[in-house]
């Protein structure tokens, strides 16, 4: 298996070539550049044109794609025009900030969607299941800056529970366990609300999972074998009703990892999903280029992440 | 025909699914008995209840929305009155199940060694290590060479065949004394299907335990069973001992499987053989007799109102008296 993870490393190298010359063109081809914003009638346009000249912005854009691949071979995405700081430091701050957040939201996502799901699939048409399918409903259909400011409204600001904004308490010694549970507490209202707003599909996939198995003809077999209902629920259906989700697992990581960008926007959270709005906002150059690569990896990831997690799971899949 | 013990007596079985509130009986005043040491073989086309009588008697119809009324007397208890978790202790033990589609019958993540161990975790005081033992002979007695490394695999690495021995495993790993097959070789090749008939005949002379053996092939049924039943609708039509019933059946549709009809005669136009399928479950006539639509060029007189089984010879049994006027069109002593 080891191998095919190697290969499958491999192969990625030129899927995100391709990737990284779409989005350089793409790139270029947007209207403006980092100084097209700061150009006021004072401005002397040939100081920004010497700017840009120094920049290499006015190389052929294949010169240009070049030296930004070069340079992102050494994990260097050159310097962020609007924050003054080298990309990969911006980007590095910001990523740890995402995969706490996405940690957090995975555990409340499936500490919450895997009970009710697999409860509402094991009583089908009971009151139990009518409240999960209303559940889900309402959480279907609410937008997610709606329910993101009404928990901010009322645990944030009406009762006081969680802080508002930020991802760390400022006065708090970075380092020091003070500092970690700040940083815990300033992720539980973003990362429930995304988690909330998760759910609803592995809820649904669940249940209709659940329900199904209930008639499969290996849940039959360990029926004729006296195996008590609990246990036919357990080692039968419960598990092969999970695989399908367990195999989505990646993409569900790795799309966390992408950062939810309303949600970090509403939250004032500083994480990858907040800085690529802004930089895209700023005409940040380097600062998206790198970021969608970097998006792109993770979509790549997530998918070898899945078919690994499959294989494990699943004695019929093999990958060779 | 081997006469010895009762097993299993089923009394005016009457086993409905309920649709929109209504229910609607598959299985409809069905009588039989099993003995010990016999192969009982329920013929009949698809639709005609076979599948939903197995269900019955081993409690694995959906107890929600299923009706089961009369009696399926064994030991004392009546099956039939029966909850879901009451047949846990009758399930595995004393009636084992074997199914048609052995891919689908076993659970794809669980090890073939897990699969056959769990009824004895269940049923049985055996210590971990005396189940494996066990799981490994029970391998070893349904003809699967190398019992330790199969015990491992998982169902896809099986053929169709082995699996199907492990599901026969499973129903013999408590040593019931029924055990019922439906349609245990129509998804199995012709050569691995004598096979498995073979294996079934020598664990039942091994253990003495009567058999109810599903099929529509009579191939099978000549091959294994004892007795016969042949059903149309939810209702039994004829009953006989195998050999009797093949050289005399008696009701125009046990005439009709056996297809010991002409099916054109000499100037080349169609007969009256009969044509047409099971009636659904919604639309089965109630009352008078079911197969009537299915022969109506019979006359009208030749009907009985309440056609009930009368016994023709000893142990054979035959609804209604139509065998007596039944002809079909160019068959000898036919009316035209
Ligand atoms: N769970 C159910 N709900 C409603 N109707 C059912 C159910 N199971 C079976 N039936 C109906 O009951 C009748 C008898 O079905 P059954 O499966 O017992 O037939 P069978 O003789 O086993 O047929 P086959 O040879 O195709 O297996 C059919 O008309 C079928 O459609
Ligand atoms: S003669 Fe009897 S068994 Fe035959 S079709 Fe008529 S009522 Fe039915
Ligand atoms: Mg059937």
């Amino acid at each position: 298996m080891w191998k095919t993870v190697v290969r499958r490393f491999l192969i990625m190298i030129p899927q995100l070539f391709v990737l990284s010359l779409l989005i350089f063109i793409m790139a270029k081809n947007m209207p403006g550049d980092p100084f097209t914003g700061k150009i006021t009638p004072e401005t002397d346009p040939a100081r920004i044109e010497e700017l840009r000249e120094l920049n290499g912005l006015n190389d052929p854009w294949y010169e240009q794609y070049a030296r930004w691949v070069g340079n992102a071979f050494q994990g260097e995405f050159g310097n962020s025009y609007t924050y003054k700081v080298k990309v990969s430091t911006l980007i590095g701050e910001r990523a740890m900030n995402t995969f706490w957040l996405s940690l957090l939201t995975a555990v409340m996502l499936y500490a919450i969607a895997v009970p009710l799901g697999v409860l509402a699939g094991r009583f089908h048409n009971s009151w139990f299941d009518r409240g999960v399918v209303l559940y889900s409903f309402i959480s279907y259909a609410i937008p997610t800056f709606v329910l993101a400011l009404i928990l901010l409204y009322f645990f944030g600001y009406k009762l006081q529970w969680f802080p508002t904004t930020g991802s760390v308490d400022v006065r708090e010694v970075p380092g020091s366990a003070g500092y970690y549970i700040s940083k815990i507490y300033h992720m539980i209202l973003p990362a429930f609300t995304s988690a909330v707003l998760g759910t609803v599909a592995i809820i649904q996939y669940l249940r209709t999972e659940v329900v199904d198995a209930k008639s499969m003809d290996y849940v039959r077999t360990a029926r004729a074998k006296g195996v008590p209902a609990n246990k036919v629920y357990s080692k039968h259906i419960f598990r092969n009703s999970l695989l399908p989700v367990a195999a989505f697992i990646g993409f569900t990581i790795t799309g966390l990892l992408g950062g939810s960008i309303f949600i970090e926007t509403i939250f004032a959270y500083p994480g990858m999903g907040q800085l690529f709005i802004s930089s895209i906002a700023s005409r940040d150059y380097s600062v998206i280029t790198a970021l969608v690569m970097l998006y792109g990896f993770l979509a790549l990831l997530g998918s070898l992440l899945s078919d690994i997690i499959m294989s494990i799971v699943d004695p019929r899949i093999r990958i060779e | 025909m081997k006469t010895s013990e009762e097993l299993l007596v089923i009394k005016d079985l009457h086993t409905g699914f309920r649709i929109k509130d209504t229910y609607f009986d598959a299985v409809d005043g069905v009588s039989l008995t099993l003995r010990k040491n016999e192969i009982l073989a329920i013929v009949g086309e698809s639709g005609c209840g076979k599948s939903t009588l197995a269900t019955s008697i081993i409690g694995l119809h959906d107890h929600n929305k299923t009706r089961v009324q009369g009696e399926i007397l064994f030991k004392n208890k009546n099956l039939a009155k029966l909850g879901e978790d009451e047949f846990n202790d009758v399930r595995g033990i004393d009636i084992g199940m074997i199914f048609q589609d052995p891919l689908s019958a076993l659970n794809p993540l669980m090890r073939i060694g897990e699969q056959i161990e769990e009824g004895l975790i269940y049923h049985t005081k055996l210590t971990k290590e005396q189940r494996v033992n066990r799981v490994f002979e029970l391998l070893t007695q349904v003809g699967i060479p190398n019992p330790q490394r199969v015990a491992r695999q998982f169902p896809h690495q099986l053929s169709g065949g082995m699996r199907q021995r492990v599901i026969i495993a499973i129903a013999i790993s408590c040593k019931p004394q029924i055990i019922i097959a439906d349609e245990p070789t129509t998804a199995l090749d012709v050569t691995i299907q004598a096979q498995i008939l073979d294996l079934l005949k020598d664990l039942q002379a091994e253990t003495g335990s009567g058999i109810i053996l599903i099929t529509h092939d009579l191939g099978v049924v000549a091959e294994v069973a004892d007795r016969v039943a042949v059903m149309y609708a939810g209702q039994i039509i004829e009953e006989a001992p195998v050999e009797e019933l093949f050289n005399n059946p008696k009701h125009p549709y046990t005439r009709s499987l056996f297809n010991s009809i002409p099916q054109m005669n000499s100037d080349g136009k169609k007969l009256n053989v009969i044509e047409g399928i099971v009636p659904s479950l919604l639309k089965l006539p109630r009352q008078g007799c079911r197969f009537s639509p299915r022969i109506s060029w019979i006359p009208e007189s030749a009907h009985e109102k309440d056609p009930v089984l009368h016994e023709v010879a000893p142990n054979h049994f035959v609804r209604c008296t139509c065998y007596k006027e039944f002809y079909f069109k160019g068959e000898e002593g036919g009316r035209a």
